[in-house]
């Protein structure tokens, strides 16, 4: 198991999110979270990436057999999380290759590695972006600043396809993304497709997972795991929506 | 009936009035010269030493900051080989003029490489010979008037340099007055320079001062520019590496004649208690000016800038940015007022403060004020204070950098917008040079 999630219960400022929500994931494995609005779903991946707004009160998180919930998010991106956020952040004044190189290099030392020289690191940059369609004009610029809905989202790809992680959490990466940004986006998702890796593709609409497909569908309500089962589960929601599993949880 | 309430004088005050007492005699300057002494110390005393209740001052208390007015240099022991050797490397390439301990130095200045549009001389010099139309530009009417460092500054100006750029030159390298102060018990300096710059002359002027954290002196410096039409002057300043007790006045007195470019730019960082003030004057149409600056604060210093910029004539612009990083319990201090006289039409400015606060106990006082008189202008001015974006910290630590990193990589996207500013490559990259060894140095 990659990621191991045990019986976990997040409170923001005295509020419950999550209420003992369990949830495995296996190398090799595209797995969706699908749910309601309010159910819980940032609030996962942004604890699981180590945010510190939220008190975990229970439960475990473990990351290739070891409790993350300790480790500072820089440490656990070093180990190998990646979450590709929903609302990139802008960041004026970072250049994005300065902050490439920043970020890939911190995770590199962490992991007692050498520094990536900037040439090498020029390469793999360009040879990402290409594929992503993104052009040389949007790697000058501040991280993020100006980069429309969707350029942003490939930015994350981008930084996903640099960093190579083991988890990568995309939370509702297909928000606000047209046809063709989505298509991009899905490829770049699917060129990453590997056995020592997994995916927790977090969305409202089973739109994405045509591009993306899930080996598992998990249905979230009221800040749990309601319902797994296989890809045909998506297309059940998509039909039905999300009343019986709200009912069931309330 | 007006009742005059005698002040009572500090230990700082009166040990300042023994001073000029005890030296003006030996002070450089001819009769003239005396009187002008005289005439401001005179305002001075009436004055004292600023404190809150003075506007202009209330946030840099100097009465009750100045504890003691240090003695001017006591001949014997100086040591200014290793403060200046210790401040060359930072210097950018460029004429340097040394002052030492507020007298200017000339077997220790780049005399013989200036080129021939430049003329620098002593201000010692310029006193003892006193030619009145000299003393007169030495302390500009109207410009920061009844400012007592100021006042201060001109009963008590030691040394400093007399420049005078041709007209229509065009100065290669920055012309650098580096401003160093001797090893020994602390003492205090008080220089004053003069800058023409003539008619469409172009000039980088840097004012560097810096103690090379060889202790906490007490420095008031005024710079005086003269800009003749279609004049154009970059001018810097770093005031750094001072102990943390130092006292630095850094005035600034600057007229601008018909369209003049003025873009000045301040870095601030480790100067003890600081008072920058600048009085700007437009005394030509379609000039414009520039002040920007970065001031970095730590542990309990002090850094106030202070603008007066008078649009005394229609058709000119001025923009004034300054950013402030701000920890421990230091203290951030940013007034800048822009006069618009009535039949200054046209008139553009706006100005913009912006300070980060990393610490609870950090504080940031800002001051805009607009005083305007004319009807056909377009003035603001913007302040924000605020900490740093945890959500763009959370972001890039999400990406593998550890807060403290991510802390620095925000920071100086934050002070380089500000440095940017800088049009001179070589001071430009040695300004960011300082600002980036001086936020890992925070951790």
């Amino acid at each position: 198991m990659l990621l191991e999630i045990k019986n976990l219960h997040v409170e923001v400022e005295g509020k419950k999110i999550l209420d003992g929500l369990s949830l495995t994931v296996n190398a090799g494995e595209v797995a969706a979270i699908m749910g309601p609005n309010g159910s819980g779903k940032s609030t996962l991946s942004y604890v699981v990436a180590g945010r510190e707004d939220y008190d975990v009160t229970e439960g475990e998180i473990l990351l290739d057999g070891a409790n993350i919930l300790d480790m500072d998010a820089s440490e656990r991106a070093a180990k190998g999380l990646f979450l590709a956020f929903q609302y990139p952040v802008e960041i004026p004044g970072v250049g994005t290759m300065t902050f490439l190189k920043s970020a890939l290099n911190a995770q590199r030392k962490s992991r007692g590695e050498d520094e990536l020289q900037t040439p090498e690191l020029m390469k793999r940059v360009r040879e990402a972006a290409k594929k992503l369609e993104i052009n040389q004009d949007m790697l000058k610029r501040a991280l993020n600043v100006g980069f429309s809905g969707g350029e942003k989202k490939r930015m994350e790809i981008l930084q996903m396809a640099l960093l190579q992680p083991k988890l990568a959490i995309m939370d509702e990466t297909d928000s606000g993304l047209d046809i063709d940004a989505l298509r991009i986006v899905a490829q770049g998702v699917n060129a990453l497709r590997a056995k020592e890796r997994a995916f927790l593709v977090i969305t409202h609409y089973q739109r994405l997972l045509n591009y993306i497909k899930p080996d598992a569908v998990h249905v979230m309500a009221s800040g749990r795991i309601v319902k797994t089962g296989g890809s045909e589960l998506a297309l059940e929601l998509e039909k039905n929506g999300y009343r019986d599993y709200v009912s069931e949880a309330a | 009936m007006t009742t005059e309430i005698a002040q009572i004088r500090t230990p700082a005050e009166k040990a300042l009035i023994s001073l000029y007492e005890s030296e003006k005699d030996r002070l450089p300057g001819n009769e003239p010269v005396k009187a002008l002494r005289s005439a401001n110390f005179a305002e001075f005393e009436r004055a004292g030493l600023p404190h809150r209740r003075i506007e202009s001052w209330h946030y840099t208390d100097l009465r009750s900051q100045l504890r003691e007015a240090a003695p001017l240099f006591a001949e014997g022991s100086s040591e200014f080989e290793d403060s200046l050797r210790h401040a060359q490397p930072s210097v950018p390439d460029g004429y340097a003029l040394v002052l030492l301990d507020g007298i200017f130095v000339p077997e220790l200045s780049d005399l013989d490489e200036l080129p021939g549009s430049v003329s620098v001389r002593s201000l010692a010099d310029v006193l003892a010979s006193g030619d009145a139309n000299l003393v007169e530009r030495l302390a500009p009417k109207g410009l920061g008037a009844g400012d007592p460092a100021l006042s201060l500054n001109a009963a008590l100006m030691q040394g400093g340099v007399v420049v005078d750029v041709a007209a229509g030159a065009e100065v290669a390298k920055p012309l650098i007055i580096l401003s160093v102060m001797s090893a020994g018990a602390v003492h205090a300096a008080y220089h004053r320079s003069l800058v023409r710059v003539g008619a469409g002359a172009k000039l980088t002027l840097f004012e560097i001062v810096d103690a090379v954290e060889i202790g906490s002196n007490q420095q008031n410096g005024a710079l005086v520019l003269d800009m003749s039409d279609g004049a154009k002057v970059e001018h810097l300043t770093r005031i750094s590496r001072q102990g943390a007790d130092a006292i630095i006045i850094n005035s600034v007195l600057a007229t601008l004649g018909a369209k003049c470019h003025y873009d000045g730019f301040a870095l601030i960082a480790d100067g003890g208690l600081v008072r920058r003030q600048i009085f700007l004057r437009f005394d030509g149409e379609h000039s414009n000016a520039g002040i920007r600056g970065l001031s970095l604060l730590s542990g309990k210093r002090h850094a106030d800038t202070t603008l007066v910029v008078d649009h005394a004539v229609p058709h000119c612009t001025s923009r004034e940015y300054f950013k402030h990083i701000i920890s421990d319990e230091a203290t951030g201090v940013y007034q800048g007022k822009v006069i618009v006289r009535p039949h200054a039409q046209k008139t553009d400015g706006a100005m913009k403060s912006r300070a980060l606060l990393l610490s609870d106990s950090a504080s940031m006082f800002n001051k805009p004020e607009l005083e305007i008189f004319a009807d056909d202008v377009v003035c603001g001015h913007g302040a924000t204070v605020a900490q740093l974006d945890e959500d763009q910290l959370f972001y890039l630590r999400s990406r593998g950098l550890p807060r403290a990193e991510a802390e620095q990589l925000l920071l100086e996207a934050f002070a380089k917008e500000a440095v940017d500013n800088v049009r001179n490559d070589g001071a430009r990259e040695r300004l960011m040079t300082y600002v980036s060894d001086w936020l890992a140095a925070r951790k």
